[in-house]
């Protein structure tokens, strides 16, 4: 790592954990409905959406009722996107007049955004109409997000309360994450991001004329849309002259800080973050990187603040970070060495104050080795999925990492809400490993966890490997799964490995090689998506539940502390584990197998 | 509650934003357009434009399809770092360097010969800069200190001091050099 590397990565996780602490203990206060200024004036607001959706904000939830409401507002939210992709062709705000999605690719992007993936199997400015976008996209990123805290603050309850057999109410949860947390901080996170030059506007695309013409030769098509073909049977090809540009506008930013800030990742345009209207400056980058993992980690303080022992979620916000620095380092490291085939020929790769060298095929030079690794480590730590470098062309070791992190089953800060309660079902694991070792009956912050806590824990852990390697072992045995692939050999294998890997975590980053606009990927991981959200969601619930309804268990001389340095370095060893015992065999196959191969070991 | 929240983060939110955004940063907001001393548009500063004069400062290969900086379809190329056909592409664009500029025997840097995350990066590293002051120069008849000037008036320098990396502004670059802006 150089050391601007290490300057620019140590004031992240500074602000990054500074910044953990005050939006923590705020968070906590709006789920425990303490009186902090912003919902005393927005009271009003907050009860109008409740007359508005006749809702009884004090009607409390079992689990099961809980379960039904996220099940059924989520169905709702999938059919109404849904519509909306089919439609958009006789809908207003239509100005580049963009046709209807087609019917297995408005599927795949229905549940991609309602369950908080944003897999983006299409490319933004050239399929989805304004109008789609905001009613569409925009809508779930706020929906999605909020469920994810939602059923966190349900599951914090299930620790919180003692022989109670509710858990709150979905609705209000819903409402107060997005009323007082997302739209907030999104308004005050889109402002900044235009004011370094992201684009938010409702005018049509702008035409500027080139400097410089330039010519290009493409098959000349027929009045059909056909390759026309001369008697020889060879194509006809054609010299255009293109004097133009024309730029792809649109209201970016409003979507862009949501799309950070809760996890989402789904871009306005096709290439991301690493387009210059969604992210022009390093400023802008480091808001935006912010975002990413600001409120998954504020969120540990947050759950502290609500079991009411601080020391628990610090104990957690410390295990992720020590994973995440580590993971870090790997990838700056490999992506800064560089790629040796290109060293053979004579390039230069190496850092200096003049370039930041390394392997820049598939990056953008304002953010250099850098930020486009830190990058690439924090939206795949957190199930946020965004990029601002193309990590199919990243090297095998800096693309397995991204991998990895999404297959430990988005734990390390994971995605709004949706990491935290998949941590913590980790560390409900790691006290069944302690206490299976020491012989006691193990517990977690004064709850006795018993066999229906563990079934539930084990599918929770046990459902994304199955779908990433079950779904990974259909794509490579279908014809419609390897005919996707754009990179040869073992490269081809990682992009097949990673969009699986990506939907069955509710990531949606991807290696973009691989053409998964095909009614083949856009089912499969549309399933995919589907099954990892909420077949999650359920088995959590059920562990609020029956927590809730347990009496508290007092401090014993048997009880093992969760907030030591011990614990902390049991739950890394937990999710580590389970994570290498799953897929290091297939990993080995892809960029492992790559990375042997580029270093003309093999 | 979902026509609620349709209406709410759908609607209002991003009308608020736009309002406020074209309040605010008027110029941000619509793709920060940089126009000639006489008014006429140049472009934008945020997106590369291709060029392939010799005379020009060249920016980074483009994979946008059909043809390269095509800003209404960003696209990166996606080649893995073993796939021969990113060899293949690097060895044709060192070869199209050393071309048009026989005589340089520095170092190609690295971003000069790979393409861009989006195909628009409107920027390339101070070293790929210097890299093309021999052949500028020339075609120009321009002294390189004239052109090292210039590079220097169109860098960007890492935001306070630490943010992101130094990087010239190609399109701001050119223009200059063409005398269109001031």
């Amino acid at each position: 790592m150089t050391e601007n590397a290490v300057a620019q990565f140590a004031i992240y996780m500074l602000t990054l954990l500074t910044l953990a602490k005050p939006l923590g203990w705020y968070m906590a206060c709006i789920y425990q409905n303490q009186p902090i200024g912003v919902n005393r004036w927005l009271t009003s607001v907050e009860n109008l959406i409740y007359r508005l959706s006749r809702i009884n904000p004090n009607e409390e939830m079992r689990w099961t009722d809980y379960a039904i409401a996220v099940l059924a507002f989520n169905l709702l939210s999938i059919l109404l996107l849904f519509t909306l992709q089919r439609f958009q062709s006789i809908l207003p705000f239509n100005p580049q007049q963009l046709p209807d999605v087609n019917p297995d690719l408005a599927f795949n992007t229905a549940i991609s955004f309602a369950t908080n993936t944003n897999w983006q199997a299409y490319s933004g400015e050239m399929t989805m109409s304004y109008l789609t976008q905001m009613l569409g996209l925009t809508v779930q990123n706020f929906l999605s997000a909020a469920t994810g805290m939602a059923v966190l603050a349900a599951f914090s309850r299930g620790f919180t309360r003692r022989n109670s057999n509710t858990l709150g109410n979905y609705w209000v949860d819903l409402t107060r994450s997005i009323l007082y947390i997302l739209l907030p901080l999104s308004l005050l996170w889109s402002l900044a991001l235009v004011g370094q030059g992201v684009v938010q506007t409702f005018n049509p695309y702008q035409t500027i004329p080139l400097t410089e013409t330039i010519k290009h030769t493409q098959p000349k098509l027929d009045a059909y849309g056909q390759t026309w073909r001369d008697e020889a049977g060879n194509t006809v090809m054609e010299t255009l002259e293109v004097r133009e540009q024309t730029l792809a506008l649109g209201p970016a930013a409003s979507q862009i800080a949501i799309k950070q800030l809760g996890t989402n990742g789904g871009g306005f345009f096709n290439v991301n973050s690493a387009h210059p209207f969604e992210n022009p400056t390093p400023l802008s980058n480091f808001l935006e990187m912010l975002a990413i993992l600001l409120i998954p980690a504020a969120l540990c303080h947050t759950f502290g603040t609500m079991v009411g022992d601080t020391r628990q979620g610090w104990a957690i916000l410390a295990a992720m970070s020590l994973v995440f620095v580590a993971l870090v380092a790997v990838t700056v490291n490999a992506e800064q060495i560089g790629n040796p085939q290109l060293s053979a020929m004579g390039v230069d790769q190496a850092a200096s104050s003049l370039q930041s060298g390394g392997n820049m095929e598939g990056k953008e030079v304002r953010f250099g080795i850098a930020n486009s690794s830190l990058w690439a480590v924090a939206t795949t730590a957190a199930s946020n999925g965004s990029v601002n470098a193309m990590l199919d062309s990243f090297t095998p070791l800096g693309g397995m990492v991204p991998m990895w992190l999404m297959q430990l089953g988005e734990v390390i800060f994971g995605g709004v809400g949706s990491g935290l309660y998949g941590m913590l079902v980790f560390a409900i694991i790691a006290v069944f490993v302690a206490g299976l070792m020491i012989g006691r009956t193990p517990e977690y912050l004064g709850k006795k966890i018993e066999a229906y806590e563990m079934k539930m824990a084990a599918i929770v852990i046990l459902i994304p490997p199955l779908l990433v390697l079950g779904g990974t072992a259909v794509a490579v045995l279908a014809d419609a799964g390897k005919l996707a692939v754009f990179n040869p050999g073992a490269h081809g294998f990682s992009e097949i490995l990673y969009a699986l890997s990506s939907a069955g975590n509710n990531n949606g980053s991807a290696f973009g090689g691989l053409s998964a606009n095909s009614a083949f990927y856009n089912i499969l991981l549309g399933l995919s998506m589907l099954c990892s959200r909420y077949w999650l969601i359920v088995p959590v619930l059920a562990i609020a539940g029956s927590l809730a309804e347990k009496k508290i268990v007092p401090v014993g001389p048997g009880t093992l502390p969760t907030h030591t340095p011990l614990f902390v370095l049991l739950l890394i060893t937990t999710v580590l584990l389970v994570g290498a015992l799953t897929f290091v065999p297939a990993l080995a196959l892809g960029p492992i197998v790559e990375h042997l191969i580029m270093l003309g070991l093999t | 509650m979902l026509m609620v929240w349709t209406v709410i983060t759908g609607v209002a939110y991003p009308l608020a934003v736009t309002g406020l955004a074209k309040l605010l940063f008027p110029v941000q907001a619509n793709g920060s357009l940089i126009t000639g001393n006489h008014g006429e548009p140049l472009g934008s500063a945020l997106i590369g434009q291709a060029f392939s004069d010799p005379k020009y400062f060249w920016g980074r290969p483009s994979a946008t399809s059909p043809y390269p900086y095509n800003a209404g379809a960003s696209s990166g190329s996606n080649l893995g770092p073993t796939n021969p056909a990113l060899v293949e592409s690097v060895k044709a664009r060192i070869e199209a360097l050393q071309m048009a500029d026989p005589d340089n025997r520095l170092p190609i840097p690295v971003d000069l010969i790979t393409s861009s995350a989006s195909g628009l990066d409107p920027h390339i590293s101070l070293a790929a800069a210097f890299y093309q002051t021999n052949r500028v120069a020339k075609a120009r008849k321009m002294p390189i200190h004239t052109l090292h000037a210039l590079i220097n008036a169109n860098t960007e320098p890492r935001q306070w001091f630490i943010l992101g990396e130094p990087r010239v502004n190609v399109l701001r670059l050119n223009m200059a050099m063409d005398g269109k802006t001031r």
